[in-house]
């Protein structure tokens, strides 16, 4: 499986190199000749130096036969030229943008981007969700935080704690997806019975997210 | 301003134009457009682009600090009967330009592109560009051509 990543400095090298350790061929476009030449001490990856707004890079780069392509460059318009560019001219299947200004996501996903991320609505969401929620260990927005992966580790003075799952209430728009008990993962079932010790991963929807480990969680004052 | 544009509803004649990006061609087609009647709204992240505008100009600008979908709503573009994108930066002009038409479903669109090859890919759409370089070598063609024609 081919990715190209255009733009996007040392995020575009962590990513490479992230992509290549796990098996996919990546080729890489930059604009700038230090970034270029930086990225080209990455093992075994391909850079191809030009602007990938330009249908005769993205051939440089060899787009006819990429299955994906990340567009990280610093401004939007670039990144939804290079992704249509690639989908319409070059047949590539998937096409993601990391966009800057929020409000290009619904635009975006409009003119036919595949995928599209925001930064900033990710980390606000992450802030405004897990600030002052230190009993949340790893908190995961899913689809633009739409839906959150919360892992919550379970004390002995937690109401749930001892509590048999088909017993104990919680929201509806919430379920305990997996305990992790003892490094192992157990998918519950309503006779399961959560312990102090357990972490648990729960996939909530985020209008009750505090609902639910106010449930979980002992009162934090 | 809502006056304004009841007024310029009765005049049938008259359209209202969003030209996105007060550069030279901008503020040139911004000048001559409301000099005709029309009611033209002129977008730019400068302020001082909008002193390029001509004494004919007699619409409104409209300063935003990123060119967008946001920028656009604010110009109430779905009240534009012709939208002209004319920034520096092409794939700014081409992602305003989509929003517009697809997005709004602007009647006549049309986008300055300075990179011919950049419009393979948008040949499809109902947008119409203008390659400042794809004409400037056709005027220097011609003039040499018929100049050719003259000599023999």
């Amino acid at each position: 499986m081919k990715i190209i990543v255009v733009g996007g400095g040392m995020k575009a090298y962590f990513l490479a190199k992230n992509l290549i350790s796990m098996g996919y061929s990546v080729t890489m476009i930059n604009k700038d000749k230090e970034d270029a030449l930086h990225l080209a001490k990455i093992d075994r990856a391909t850079v191809v130096h030009g602007d990938a707004t330009l249908p005769e890079i993205l051939e440089d780069a060899g787009a006819h036969t990429a299955n994906v392509v990340v567009a990280l460059t610093s401004s939007d318009p670039d990144k939804l030229v290079i992704c249509q560019t690639a989908a319409r001219l070059f047949g590539v299947r998937k096409t993601v943008a990391i966009v800057n200004d929020p409000g290009n996501v619904e635009v975006f996903k409009t003119l036919g981007i595949d995928y599209v991320v925001s930064t900033v609505r990710t980390i606000s969401s992450l802030i405004q969700q897990s600030v002052g929620n230190e009993t949340i260990m790893n908190l995961t927005p899913v689809e633009e935080g739409k839906v959150m992966i919360l892992e919550v580790d379970v004390n002995t003075e937690d109401p749930i704690s001892g509590k048999q799952l088909n017993l104990f209430e919680m929201p509806h728009e919430a379920i305990i997806g997996c305990i992790i008990r003892e490094g192992k993962p157990i998918i519950p079932r309503g006779d399961t019975t959560v312990s102090s010790g357990d972490r648990l991963i729960i996939l909530s929807l985020p209008q009750v997210q505090s609902a639910t480990l106010s449930a979980i969680k002992r009162k934090v004052d | 301003m809502a006056a304004k544009y009841e007024e310029m509803k009765k005049n049938k004649t008259s359209k209202y134009i969003i030209i996105v990006g007060c550069g030279g061609l901008g503020s040139s087609i911004a000048g001559q457009l409301s000099a005709a009647g029309n009611n033209v709204v002129v977008v730019d992240r400068d302020r001082e682009a909008f002193k390029k505008l001509p004494p004919e100009f007699s619409g409104f600008t409209i300063m935003t600090e990123v060119i967008g979908k946001s920028a656009l709503v604010d110009s109430k573009i779905e009240q534009a009967h012709i939208l002209i994108a004319s920034t520096d930066d092409d794939n700014t002009n081409i992602m305003i330009a989509q929003i517009a038409k697809m997005i709004y479903h602007v009647p006549k669109v049309i986008a300055r592109v300075f990179e011919p090859s950049r419009m393979r890919v948008y040949e499809d759409l109902d947008i119409e560009t203008i390659s400042p370089t794809v004409l400037a070598a056709s005027v220097v063609s011609d003039s040499i051509l018929n100049e050719g024609d003259v000599e023999s």
